[in-house]
């Protein structure tokens, strides 16, 4: 595959775009990081969009970590550097030269509105995430049931998810997902 | 920026104390860096109050961008002004970005053995389950929620239906369903009082 000029543009483009449409966290974007990526772009395939989420989300920091992860799946160190870039510039401006207008206004009728009316759909957007890296999966019943039991794991206790991780590894090494 | 913070509250003596505080807390969050971050900085360092927290943290909802990074460059910003914001910023991404990068690569050099693309399958189908059960412990702030119930079960299922089922693009999803929802709440709100 060459990844011409276009192609970095189009890229660090489509990161940018996520980056201010990512309200609810960074996760919430996987969906359509994904529709680009891999169903318009062709760059990855499942398993490799799928992989790149799941080191990231096993190793320590913040979600959005997944994005350098597939630009780098994607073109390398370079793409790496411009998916993180294009993830936090707009966002990251915003932030800078508002924060202190919105902590004034944080009880403003526009404000709790917009914090209202985003949450179902944030919601939504992590549910169509977790679904996305569970769909490569769906023909194997063992894979339903270690997802089934993490989500349960998650909502009944404390533990810390990388032990969770590990697991899911050792079954995964084991020949069982 | 100083009054923000009570003359009581210990506060960060340098911005190189934020970058390594906020290190520190990245390097413990498995899955998410707000729970580690509120145990660090409310209960530990007390840099903030309870309070601050969480309006901190729903200014950084209200904001695009991820949560954590909006919430480090507020509070950084409290503290040091720009540098400060970077500060926090670098500290946050720094080591961990070190960390997952190396994995990345180790990944795309190993991935034909069988062991380690099993192992990744495995990781994929915990990282799902991780993802919907954040999703689920969240479903039930949407009770609270102004819109009231059906509205949010609607919005969720049409954001469900469209970016999921008819694959759209999200910002069709979020400019659409959201500018419907926003301006339900705006409304039901301004009823309310």
């Amino acid at each position: 595959m060459s990844f011409g000029h276009a192609d970095w543009w189009a890229l660090f483009a489509h990161f940018l775009g996520m980056s201010m449409l990512a309200i609810g966290g960074a996760l919430a974007t996987a969906p359509d990081i994904h529709r680009y990526i891999v169903d318009e772009r062709h760059w990855l395939d499942d398993s490799q969009f799928s992989a790149s989420i799941a080191l990231a989300q096993a190793a320590p920091g913040p979600n959005l970590l997944f994005v350098p992860v597939i630009g780098y799946a994607v073109a390398g160190f370079g793409g790496a550097a411009l998916a993180l870039a294009g993830m936090l510039i707009p966002s990251t401006t915003l932030a800078l030269a508002v924060s202190r207008w919105g902590s004034k206004r944080r009880e403003n009728r526009g404000v709790r509105a917009f914090v209202a009316g985003m949450a179902p759909i944030t919601i939504g957007l992590l549910l169509t995430s977790g679904g996305l890296l569970a769909w490569p999966l769906a023909r194997q019943p063992a894979a339903w049931l270690l997802i089934a039991a993490t989500v349960l794991v998650m909502l009944k206790t404390k533990i810390n998810p990388v032990w969770l991780m590990a697991g899911g590894a050792a079954a995964g090494m084991a020949g069982w997902v | 920026m100083i009054d923000v913070v009570p003359a009581a509250r210990p506060t960060p003596r340098s911005p190189g104390e934020l970058l390594r505080a906020f290190s520190v807390l990245a390097l413990q969050g498995f899955g998410g860096v707000l729970p580690v971050a509120q145990r660090e900085l409310v209960e530990r360092r007390q840099w903030l109050s309870r309070d601050q927290f969480v309006e901190t943290l729903s200014i950084g909802q209200v904001l695009p961008g991820p949560n954590v990074v909006n919430m480090a460059l507020i509070i950084g910003d409290r503290f040091f002004g720009w540098r400060g914001a970077f500060a926090a910023l670098a500290g946050l991404l720094a080591l961990p970005l070190l960390i997952v990068m190396t994995l990345a690569v180790l990944y795309t050099r190993f991935s034909a053995e069988p062991l380690v693309a099993g192992a990744l399958r495995g990781m994929g189908a915990v990282a799902a389950g991780l993802i919907i059960a954040t999703a689920c412990k969240l479903l039930p702030t949407l009770g609270r929620n102004p819109l009231g119930r059906v509205l949010c079960a609607l919005a969720l299922l049409a954001t469900l239906a469209t970016v999921a089922g008819l694959r759209w693009p999200m910002v069709y999803a979020v400019l659409g369903i959201g500018g419907v929802t926003v301006a339900a709440a705006w409304w039901r709100l301004g009823r309310a009082t």
